[in-house]
């Protein structure tokens, strides 16, 4: 995944509680093996009728909003399913970071996992954020280093764990960290109870 | 001597493969893996481009669920892309020695249910699986809870995971369950006052009388809906009924280390004076038959209330979801839930697919009939729970009712195969989750239990199963 340093686009407001991964990626759509190519399936059955027809009311239809890389959204974003589909599809439709007053857990993860950058603020900044929003034009700066969120007139603080901060900030990929302890995995196999289960 | 802890302290402190020290994760080891079809193909494939390899294909487990078809089989798959995604998995397991239980093994079915059905799902361990409901294993005191596809990747190729350790929450559940209300309706009242993200950062351990009188299948249904309350696990402290249940099973401990195990197992329940960073109590007498009637699982109300009011809510938020919902759902204010007609029901899933869930269904069923306006279909868990049901002659009291009887897999708990509502369709189901569009689109679900969903079959409309006969 690639590092993140600095981010600066426009916002996409969406201001609703627990949208969940069903709503983000519908269940029709995770039928396929591959990585990428979600985005186009992205809150599907809030962006087409049952038709198939675009519902040009919904905000990433809005051609003012066409190029928006950070979606702002109400608290706990990405409830539910722990399909990675989800974060895909926000990711393949160019968004480079979610902003809410709150996260599902296994989602917030997904996020961390893929380099999606997840940005935890008050119900209160969300919410002038999401004011902000209303002008397309208005766009925002989130910088990981200073874990800062800046626009005109507005300046907030996020917190993010340490070591989630350094690997988006490396663009680590974490099965070569865990492999660096591979003695450490060696001796705890070696020592586990032998009435544990196996599929041998 | 070491401080009091808690049960998931315990099972925490003896997976650990490397202390993070508090500035990085701990890194636990994963005892067992249980993989499907959906939310494996991109890891194998990532394994792959990386030239890793499954470190321990003996503690992974696979089987298809979630796009299995539930009638037809003998005519294959007849959805191309869901055909691929299992003959991907099945090519995946061949290759990297796991064993898969396919659409043509008796032992298939729901992950969540294989798992202890085999008695693979042991108490102490560590259990992940792609999938959120992995919950369901705590009712063994396992710490069982869902990853992502990269997690996913990461333990094939590690048999670990790095994890940052939750806060843990004791809900406390005490005194007899009045007759009518089931282990279903203690979660579904234990969300609805915690709310669908009062859990989220912790691991829940249920305690209390109520839950320690639960069967393993009530304790199941239990810890598997502690992600709708937005725990990634939920755990019960193993006891007697856990033992029994998993003496004799397939991959239960045998002769000298099922007492080595029973007596670790005996260890892992929290200390007496264990601190909980958060504790709820609830009376059982307090509980009631719940039926959900909006789109997250903590809208519900017992099922001899009404529709609330949106403006009731004070939460903006929590207000306008509310009325999204009431309008989604296609219901006004005020109506009574008996009042509500339905089309479907759909009776299995993770939740309440298990013999014992079916059981308590056949026999509230036993010589009455499916309303006329309804269509109604039971979906085993597993193979063997279907197997078992028919031998138990349950399958012939769905049918001679009117309910379809499938063969085992998700079916529609969230429709990735054939089986999804029509728009505006109303189900009364026995699964976890009454998302927008979760089980077809448009589709309106209404979460009860097993027992609130036969009456409500028969009758057309909710019942309340406490006055039912």
């Amino acid at each position: 995944m690639d590092a993140i340093a600095v981010i600066t686009g426009q916002m996409a407001p969406l201001p609703r509680a627990n949208v969940d991964t069903d709503a983000i990626i519908p269940k029709q759509f995770l039928k396929r093996v591959e990585r990428s190519g979600f985005g186009p399936f992205l809150f599907y059955e809030w962006a087409y009728d049952e038709e198939g027809e675009l519902i040009p009311d919904f905000v990433l239809n809005q051609p003012e909003y066409a190029t928006a890389e950070i979606l702002v959204s109400g608290p706990n974003f990405g409830s539910g399913s722990s399909r990675e589909h989800a974060p895909w599809s926000i990711e393949d439709r160019g968004f480079k970071a979610v902003i809410a007053p709150s996260f599902a857990d296994i989602f917030y993860n997904n996020c961390i996992n893929i380099g999606l950058l997840p940005v935890v603020l008050t119900d209160e900044e969300v919410a002038t954020l999401t004011q902000i929003a209303e002008d397309p034009d208005n766009l925002v700066t989130i910088d990981l280093e200073e874990q800062t969120v800046t626009t005109i007139g507005f300046a907030a603080h996020f917190d993010i764990d340490a070591f989630a901060k350094h690997r988006l900030r490396n663009g680590l990929d974490n099965i070569a960290l865990t492999l660096e302890h591979g003695a450490a995995i060696d001796s705890y196999e070696g020592s586990r109870a032998s009435f544990k289960p196996t599929l041998a | 001597m070491t401080a009091p802890r808690t049960m998931y302290e315990k099972i925490w402190a003896d997976h650990v493969v490397r202390d993070g020290g508090g500035s990085e994760p701990d890194l636990l080891y994963i005892d067992l893996h249980l993989v499907h079809e959906v939310t494996s193909p991109q890891a194998f494939e990532s394994l792959e481009l990386t030239n890793r390899k499954v470190r321990r294909p003996d503690l992974t487990l696979a089987t298809v669920d979630h796009g299995v078809p539930t009638e037809g089989r003998a005519l294959g798959i007849k959805d191309p892309l869901s055909k691929k995604q299992i003959d991907t998995l099945v090519a995946n397991c061949k290759k990297h020695n796991i064993e898969i239980y396919d659409i043509n093994d008796i032992r298939q079915g729901i992950v969540h249910v294989i798992g202890p059905e085999q008695g693979i799902t042991q108490p102490g361990m560590t259990i992940v699986c792609g999938d959120s409901h992995t919950s369901t294993h705590g009712a063994f005191g396992a710490l069982a809870f869902g990853i992502g596809t990269s997690e996913v990747e990461h333990v094939l190729a590690t048999q670990t995971l790095p994890q940052s350790r939750p806060k843990s929450m004791a809900v406390n559940v005490n005194g007899e369950l009045p007759v009518g209300v089931t282990a279903k309706d203690i979660i579904l009242g234990i969300i609805n006052r915690i709310g669908v993200a009062g859990g989220t950062g912790y691991v829940i351990e249920y305690r209390g009388t109520t839950i320690e009188a639960l069967s393993m299948a009530g304790r199941m249904t239990v810890c598997n809906m502690s992600i709708e309350g937005g725990a990634r696990a939920g755990m019960i402290a193993p006891d007697e009924t856990t033992f029994e249940y998993l003496r004799g099973r397939n991959y239960a401990p045998k002769g000298q280390d099922w007492d080595e195990a029973v007596a670790y197992w005996r260890s892992l329940a929290s200390d007496p004076e264990a601190e909980f960073d958060v504790a709820i109590d609830i009376d059982a007498s307090d509980l009631a038959p719940y039926v959900s009637w909006g789109t997250n699982p903590a809208q519900t109300v017992a099922v001899t209330d009404s529709i609330p009011d949106p403006d009731t809510f004070d939460d903006p938020l929590e207000r306008d979801a509310a009325a999204r919902a009431l309008a989604y759902m296609d219901l006004q204010a005020g109506t009574a839930i008996a009042e509500i007609p339905i089309d479907r029901v759909f009776f299995g899933s993770c939740t309440n697919g298990r013999i014992e869930d079916l059981r308590a269904g056949a026999k509230l069923l036993a010589g009455k009939k499916v309303h006329s306006a309804v269509h109604a279909m039971v979906v085993p868990g597993s193979g063997l729970v279907k197997l078992q049901a028919e031998e138990e002659g349950l399958d012939l009291i769905f049918k001679e009712a009117g309910f379809e009887w499938r063969e085992p897999g998700c079916s529609m708990c969230l429709g990735m195969n054939p089986d999804i509502l029509m728009p505006g369709e109303r189900c009364a189901s026995t699964s976890n989750r009454n998302f927008e569009g979760r089980q077809g689109r448009s589709g309106r679900t209404h979460l009860v239990s097993p027992e609130m969903a036969v009456a409500a079959a028969v009758e057309g409309h909710f019942v309340d199963v406490r006055e039912w006969v």
